[in-house]
This record gives C-alpha cells, structure tokens and sequence, in this order.
C-alpha cells in the first residue's frame, strides 16, 4: 500500500432499492429505486461531496455503504474487505473504523442521556472492560478536540445549542478513531454562523487523523469550500464526478449546470443567465426512460430516451454521463 | 470555540428540572388528579397501618352485635352478620385487594413492556405475529378470560394475581409496542446500530427510557382494572377465599342482607369505587402533565 492514494473505500455498482405500497387494500407493491448503480471510490484523508436534490438518494448511499441498511446489490469494499454481505458479528469490528455523523443534531443524541454517556457509549460497547475513570478521561478529552470541555459531560443534549450538539454528535462518532466518516449534511441545520465553526472543526479533523469524509450536501457553497472532489447524483444516479475544481470551472453534464445556477449567487453583481430547474424531481418509483434528467433538461434531444447513458471519461479526473459533447455550459461563479 | 462558553457551569436551574416542575405543576392544577391521590393515600395508610390502631379483629366473631348499624355504637362502621366488625375488615379487604391491584400492575407492566419492546423494534414477522396475538387476547372480554383462567386455577392470593395480571397486559404491549417502533427509527437509535450496539443495549438502554411516560400512565390505570377485576372475580366467588376478606368477596357475602343491612354492600363498593377512580384520575392527571408536546417552548 502506498502512501498518498490508498483507497479506503470502493463501492461498485451500489443499488438499494425500497419494496413501498402493497398495503393491505391497496395490494400491488412497486420498487422505489433509491440508489440505481452508484460507483465511487475515496482515497483515505479525502472529502468527497455527495450532492443532489432532495431525495435523488444521498442518504441512502451513506446508510447503505456503512451497512445501516441492506444493500440490494454491487459491491461496497472498505479498506479492501468486501463487506457488502458480512454478518453482523464480522460488521462489529469494522464499524469503530467507519462512522455517522447526522444532519439533526436534535434527534441524533439520545435525550435521556448525558453527553458523557452518550459520547462514552461507542467505549461501552467496544471496551467493555474499561474503568469508569477511564472512560470518564477519555470522554472528556475527546469533548475538548470537539471544542467542548470536559464539564460538558454532566450535562443532558437538550441545554446545548445546535452547534454544540453537533460537537457532540462528532465527538461520539470519532471515540473509536474511524478512518471514514458519512457526514450527511452536518451543517444545514445549523445557523450559517455556526455553519463554518462546524466545518473547520471536520476539516480540522480530516487534517489530523486523515479521516476519508464522504460529504454529502446540498449546499454547493459548503462543497466548493470543504470538499476534494464531487459526485452530483440525480434520481439515484451518478451524473458527474470531478476534483471540486474542476467541476465548478468546467461542468460538463445539465444537472450541475442546473444545481449551479440554482444556489445563491455569492456576488449579485456578477449577472447571469438562470438555468432554471422546472418541476419536481420524478419519482424514483418510475424514473423516465434513458436519461433520467431528460424531463427536466433543456438540452434533452430524442436520443436521450433511448438508453441510460454512462458515466464516459471527459477529462483528467472527470466523468459525465451525459451525450452531448457539444455543449458549453455556466460554471458556477 | 466561543459557543462552549455559552452556558455555565452552574445555572442555577438545568431545563430538564424545568420540565419535572412543568409537569408537576400540571399535574398539580389537574383537580381531579390530585383528589385520586388524595383518595389513594388515605386508603393505602388505612389499610397498612388501621389494623394495628383499631382494637377489633377482622375476624373476631361477636354475637352481640350482629348487624350493628354504622355510627350507633363501638363497631363505628357496624357488623356483619357475625358481629364482626365492619372497618376491621374492609382495612384488612383492602390489604388484599390493593395487594393484588399494586402486584398485578407490576406483573403486567413488565410482561406488557417486554412483549411491546421487543415487537415494536423487531417489527417485521415477529413484531406483526406479538401484535396479532396481543390483537387476539385482548378480543377476549377479559372479565370472560379472567373467569376461564380462574376456574382453573386454585383460587389463591397469588393465583388470583397472575390470573389478573394476564388479562391485564396487553394496553401496556401496545403503548411499547407504538413507542418503540417510532423511536427505533430516529437518529440516535441509528448512531446506536452504527456503533455496533446488541439489540439489547439498543431495546433497554437507548430506546426504553424514552417510553417511560406512557407505560408509568398505562401501569397507573392498569392499577385501577386489576382491583376492580379482583373485585369482579372474588364478586363472583372466583377469587379470594372467605374468611380471607377482599372488598369484592365482602360484597358477595353481602347480597344475601341487602334489604336488611345495606351497609354490608354499600361500604365494600364505597372503598371500591374510591380506589378504581383513584388510580383512574392520577393516571388521567398523569396522561396530561406528562405529555412531551406540551413541553414544547
Ligand atoms: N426506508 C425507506 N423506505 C422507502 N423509501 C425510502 C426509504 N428511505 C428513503 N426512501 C426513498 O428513497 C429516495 C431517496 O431518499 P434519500 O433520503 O436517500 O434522499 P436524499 O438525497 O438523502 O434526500 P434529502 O436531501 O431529502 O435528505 C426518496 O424517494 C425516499 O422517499
Ligand atoms: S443525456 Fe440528454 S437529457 Fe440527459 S443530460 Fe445529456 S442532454 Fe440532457
Ligand atoms: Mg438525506
């Protein structure tokens, strides 16, 4: 293994797909294709974003990579074991390695406990044996790297502020040194001024443990800021992926034009052409036929109906899976 | 990392003694409630600690004063048709019947809680199939299953209880069963499983704490059923045995003289209805003062 690029997560072909309906009157059951062929990989200290409307499946790849929900098939392989099926006992000495942090930061601690069990409960689990004392030192050094300090600990979730629990909520998930966290939208419920306390906070993390960090957001200001590379998923689907650089100089699928030019301008001076997105994302129940943006894309031609296109090599770095090589289109900015 | 600084060490009152005193205050302004523990202290101390101040025993037979009347003479809530005395019994009936109210709530409460637990988190074939079958009991009307189990068993103190304490079980199954299953999806109960948590630390020490209310409320009411189911059965001669007195065998005994001794009847259903509606107030106050979305800011 080298230093530098050493993957420590590969997912190929990821689908996680819902059974819904087929109540009891209603009867017919239909498949909800939440994730439809996703591949990525992350090299170890490095922050991919994961962005996309709501519900074109992000959070389902998160949960479905760290096996909080079955995967329906491919293959997820963490730090070269092939996990995508292992028994849960075997998952119990990889998860330490892999961890959470969430987007509520109301509902992901437990209210009837204290910050310090709640941060001591992943050594509960894995360290039973541990001393009380010990774990109570511990439990408070790890709140003071979150930027709390160790009184914090007597404390129940509900007399802190959203920050602070979010602090929290990454201390729990960083006591048993993971090397890959799924942060799923861990500032957007945050106060943009806590926003970026937050944030360097995770990349001052990423820093000193080189943790791998799959982003996932719909805050493209967020991205551009935190992460290395990008993948933009629509309706289940990988439709771009670039050095984050690169991607917001040089989008090369509609969907990023559209997202793009969607988010907040930074500089209302600056004038540009909106590319606006009509309509709502479809239903992942029944995603339209070949491309699944064509519904929504301004450049749609007859031939996009025909097959779902794949992801093709446009540059160093970059894929898109759109089939249309002849368009220019707004980078972000 | 100014944010941390934002609450000191010591305020002088946590939010989470801000929500007991809310709750508590809305407990305290629900009347009823209050009269319902107001009614189920007196009877309690009355029946622990009435045996050793009166002088007469239960049981002692007096032929002298056979159907005294209440408040005419020593005997001062009358005799029964033995001349034993009215207020000696109705404390030691009382002793029973809330012995088998208070046992067959605990009993209930901790079968209703796991059966619900492990349902409502499991879900899926065996969550559905508990359900159904809690379904399928509570069908039964449970005076019709106490008198069929009753009729099987030896009627003793403790027969009596379980017997009480298996018709009684499955509101408590129920609430669980919704509470869990709507708090195993929420985010902490997730961070939980991606810590690698056992099912066990998940069910009891993540998830049932958050439960607690609901199941203090329907333990409160079951309180109240058991006591009046015991008072049903041994009514009907199913349950507690004479000469041990309980208020709902005390009534029995007492139809024969209805005409000529109401009192005979009318005490016993008096501490009855004073216990069943006890329990059912508080446990109504209980319902209110508990409940979460009122605590809301
Ligand atoms: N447990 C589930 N059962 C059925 N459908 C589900 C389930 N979880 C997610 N879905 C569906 O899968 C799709 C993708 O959901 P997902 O939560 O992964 O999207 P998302 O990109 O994270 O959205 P958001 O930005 O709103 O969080 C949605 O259509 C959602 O309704
Ligand atoms: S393939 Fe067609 S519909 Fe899809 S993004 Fe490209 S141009 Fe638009
Ligand atoms: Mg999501």
């Amino acid at each position: 293994m080298s230093v530098g690029a050493e993957t420590i997560l590969e997912v190929l072909e990821l689908r996680k797909w819902f059974s819904v309906g087929g109540g009891v009157l209603s009867g017919a059951k239909s498949t909800l294709k939440a994730v439809d062929g996703v591949s990525f990989s992350i090299n170890r200290g490095e922050i991919l974003g994961l962005v996309g409307e709501s519900g074109s499946g992000k959070t389902s790849v998160g949960r479905t990579i760290l096996r909080l929900a079955e995967p329906t098939g491919g293959t997820i392989r963490f730090r070269g074991q092939d996990i995508t099926h292992i028994s849960r006992g075997a998952l119990r000495s990889i998860r330490p390695k892999m961890q959470l942090v969430f987007q509520d930061p109301f509902a992901s601690l437990n209210p009837r406990m204290t910050v310090g069990r709640i941060v001591g409960a992943p050594l509960m689990i894995h360290e039973p044996g541990l001393g009380r004392a010990e774990r109570a030192r511990r439990v408070g050094e790890m709140l003071q790297t979150v930027g709390l300090s160790p009184g914090h600990a007597e404390r129940y979730p509900h007399e802190f502020s959203g920050g602070q629990r979010q602090r929290v909520g990454i201390a729990r998930a960083l006591m048993l040194a993971p090397e890959f966290l799924v942060a799923d939208e861990p500032v957007s419920a945050l106060d943009v001024s806590i926003q970026a306390q937050i944030i360097n906070l995770l990349l001052d993390l990423r820093a000193r443990l080189s943790l791998a960090i799959l982003f996932i957001s719909h805050d493209l200001a967020v991205v551009g800021h935190v992460c290395d590379r990008v993948a933009v998923m629509y309706l289940g689907r990988l439709v771009e992926t670039a050095a984050t650089a690169e991607l917001f100089a040089n989008p090369r699928h509609p969907y990023t034009e559209a997202l793009f030019s969607a988010a907040p301008d930074p500089d209302p001076e600056i004038k540009r052409t909106r590319v606006i997105l009509t309509g709502d994302i479809p239903s992942p129940i029944n995603p339209p036929t070949g491309c699944v943006f064509r519904t929504r894309c301004r450049y749609a031609l007859p031939a996009c109906a025909e097959a779902v296109p794949p992801l093709r090599t446009v540059g160093p770095g970059h894929q898109s899976a759109c089939i249309r090589d002849d368009l220019s289109l707004q980078p972000a900015i | 990392m100014a944010e941390a600084a934002q609450i000191s060490t010591n305020a002088p009152m946590t939010s989470s003694r801000r929500t007991y005193n809310r709750a508590l205050a809305r407990f305290v302004r629900h009347r009823l409630a209050l009269f319902g523990l107001a009614a189920i202290v007196l009877l309690v101390l009355l029946c622990a600690v009435g045996p050793y101040l009166w002088p007469y025993n239960d049981l002692r037979i007096d032929i002298r004063h056979r159907f005294a009347e209440p408040f005419s003479g020593a005997h001062i809530f009358g005799a029964d048709e033995l001349g034993r005395d009215l207020l000696a019994r109705l404390m030691t009936a009382g002793r029973v019947s809330l012995t088998v109210g208070f046992a067959a709530m605990a009993i209930s409460t901790v079968i209703g809680t796991f059966i619900g637990t492990i349902a409502g988190y499991f879900g899926g074939i065996v969550g559905t199939a508990l359900m159904r079958f809690v379904d399928a009991v509570l069908c039964f009307p449970s005076i019709f299953l106490l008198l069929a189990l009753a009729a099987f068993v030896q009627p003793n103190l403790l027969a009596i209880t379980l017997v009480i304490a298996a018709t009684a079980w499955m509101e408590v199954a129920r609430v669980v069963e919704a509470q869990i299953r709507s708090l195993r999806e929420r985010d902490f109960a997730v961070a939980a499983q991606a810590l690698g948590a056992s099912d066990a630390h998940i069910m009891f020490r993540e998830l049932l704490p958050n439960a607690i209310a609901p199941i203090v409320v329907a333990s409160t009411l079951n309180v109240a059923r058991a006591i009046l189911l015991e008072a049903y059965v041994s009514y009907l001669g199913y349950g507690i045995q004479p000469p041990t007195p309980s208020w709902g065998n005390m009534l029995n005994n007492a139809q024969e003289y209805l005409s000529t001794a109401p009192w005979l009847a009318l005490l016993p259903g008096l501490f009855i209805t004073l216990a069943v509606t006890g329990f059912n107030f508080v446990g109504d106050g209980l319902r209110d003062a508990l409940d979460p979305r009122l605590d809301l800011p």
